[in-house]
């Protein structure tokens, strides 16, 4: 059997005496896109910032690629990819102008047009001169899709990337994430919109008090299905 | 190598190019260093035969004061901005932000101290602008840049931050200004910089135990 691209194992994260994550395994094969589903402070954001290498785990570990987060971090970070609820941009700087800084942070050429692809790819080419503080909540998450794709990573992380978003820009990330995903790349997604998730997603992980409680494949699965599911191992809260 | 630097370059221009078109760091800072300037030369005009006698101290406490709120907002404004993950998500040391973040402190406060040094020297009468003093500044200022970056980041995942800062910073500033204000004292009474070499080597001696120790532990500062 292959090697999985992000492979979780015995992962405990404790702040203080709070214990927010009590021993997760989980393996996720190259170009899968799983949600992680649960209610507020099931540990999820937690779990996605270790992968990110933005916290460290109190114990057991993580590895991408067969690399541990632990022994190279640094390295570790090229792979991935993070969109999150706060879009990690700068509103006094232009798209342009964020793009440039973030290819530099990441060592990409400012040269072979990627910046301006990626302009286009989510449709704020024509609005890349303005700052980003004149931007819609909708536009901001587009741009940071396109800050995240920048290094082109073979691992996306997002985590609720449609909180504050109205239906119709949510809708139109869901695209966007749709067609910039492909079957190369994995997605690792956490949101409170199950439905929206579905669309999303060949697997569902759901986490409850810091625990794996469910881990299956869609194949097939409706939001019918999955919400019994849901509110049988999480009870009837969020989302 | 070249990768480190061109992040250093990278935080560097995006500090700068903000602050240019913002101007929220100079302001507040050339703003508060005016306004103290001012109640220090009335306070000292009343009770004082000399001003130039507390000039040392009223150079070296404003600049302190005013650069705290230019360091508090390095890694704060990256934080309340929610962008401060972008930065440490980049695959590269981390030290590089550090010292981008550092370089674009260091700018901010040497520009308010191109603002208020003529300042002193109309309030206050003194010949302040001379190379020997210039070097001691931007040698303090280096040092004291060095050590609140550091701080700043230290203090970004607390709760009390904006108060932290400041409690935290001056009793570990307090060697650089003795000696920066012993310095200025002695230039001021026209002797040269050599005679006051201890207390120079002791400000480079912090300026390069500082940026060190930032460089080696900067990865565990910011660490959650």
């Amino acid at each position: 059997m292959s090697q999985p691209l992000i492979r979780i194992a015995g992962l405990r994260k404790a702040f203080g005496r709070h214990r927010v994550l009590r021993g997760i395994d989980i393996d996720i094969e190259a170009g899968s896109s799983v949600i992680l589903l649960g209610p507020n402070g099931a540990g999820k954001t937690t779990m996605l910032r270790i992968l990110a290498t933005l916290s460290k785990a109190t114990s057991g570990d993580v590895q991408i690629a067969g690399v541990s987060v632990n022994d190279n971090a640094e390295g570790i970070r090229r792979y991935l990819g993070m969109v999150s609820h706060s879009p990690l941009l700068y509103g006094d700087l232009s798209a342009e102008e964020n793009l440039t800084f973030y290819a530099r942070l990441y060592g990409v050429s400012e040269n072979d047009g990627r910046r301006d692809d990626l302009l286009q790819r989510v449709g704020l080419h024509h609005r890349r001169k303005d700052l980003v503080r004149t931007y819609s909540r909708g536009m901001v998450q587009r741009l940071a899709i396109a800050r995240a794709l920048l290094h082109n990573p073979p691992i996306l992380l997002l985590d609720e990337p449609d909180t504050g978003l109205d239906p119709q820009a949510a809708e139109m990330m869901t695209d966007l994430l749709r067609e910039i995903g492909g079957s190369e790349r994995t997605i690792v997604m956490t949101t409170h919109h199950l439905e929206r998730g579905l669309e999303l997603a060949d697997r569902v992980l759901i986490l409850s008090g810091g625990r794996l409680v469910f881990d299956e494949r869609i194949s097939g699965l409706s939001y019918g299905d999955l919400r019994p599911l849901y509110d049988q191992y999480v009870g009837t809260g969020t989302p | 190598m070249k990768r480190y630097f061109q992040v250093v370059w990278a935080v560097l221009w995006k500090d700068l190019r903000i602050e240019l078109r913002t101007k929220d760091v100079f302001t507040s800072m050339a703003v508060f260093a005016a306004l103290a300037l001012l109640i220090f030369n009335f306070a000292f005009e009343l009770r004082i035969p000399d001003k130039s006698m507390v000039v040392p101290g009223v150079l070296w406490v404003t600049i302190a004061f005013a650069g705290v709120l230019g360091l508090g907002r390095a890694f704060i404004s990256e934080k309340d901005r929610g962008s401060l993950a972008g930065l440490l998500l980049a695959p590269v040391d981390r030290s590089a932000i550090y010292f981008g973040k550092m370089l674009a402190s260091l700018i901010f406060i040497l520009v308010v101290e191109a603002f208020i040094l003529p300042l002193i020297v109309v309030f206050f009468n003194v010949p302040l602008i001379t190379a020997p003093l210039l070097l001691i500044l931007l040698l303090g200022t280096i040092g004291f840049a060095a050590v609140g970056t550091i701080f700043s980041a230290l203090a970004v995942n607390t709760r009390a931050r904006e108060v932290l800062l400041p409690v935290l910073l001056f009793p570990v500033l307090l060697p650089l200004l003795i000696a920066g204000i012993r310095t200025t004292i002695g230039l001021l009474e026209g002797q040269s910089l050599a005679e006051h070499a201890n207390w120079l080597q002791l400000i480079v001696f912090f300026d390069i135990l500082f940026l060190v120790v930032a460089f080696l532990t900067f990865d565990y500062v910011v660490e959650e």
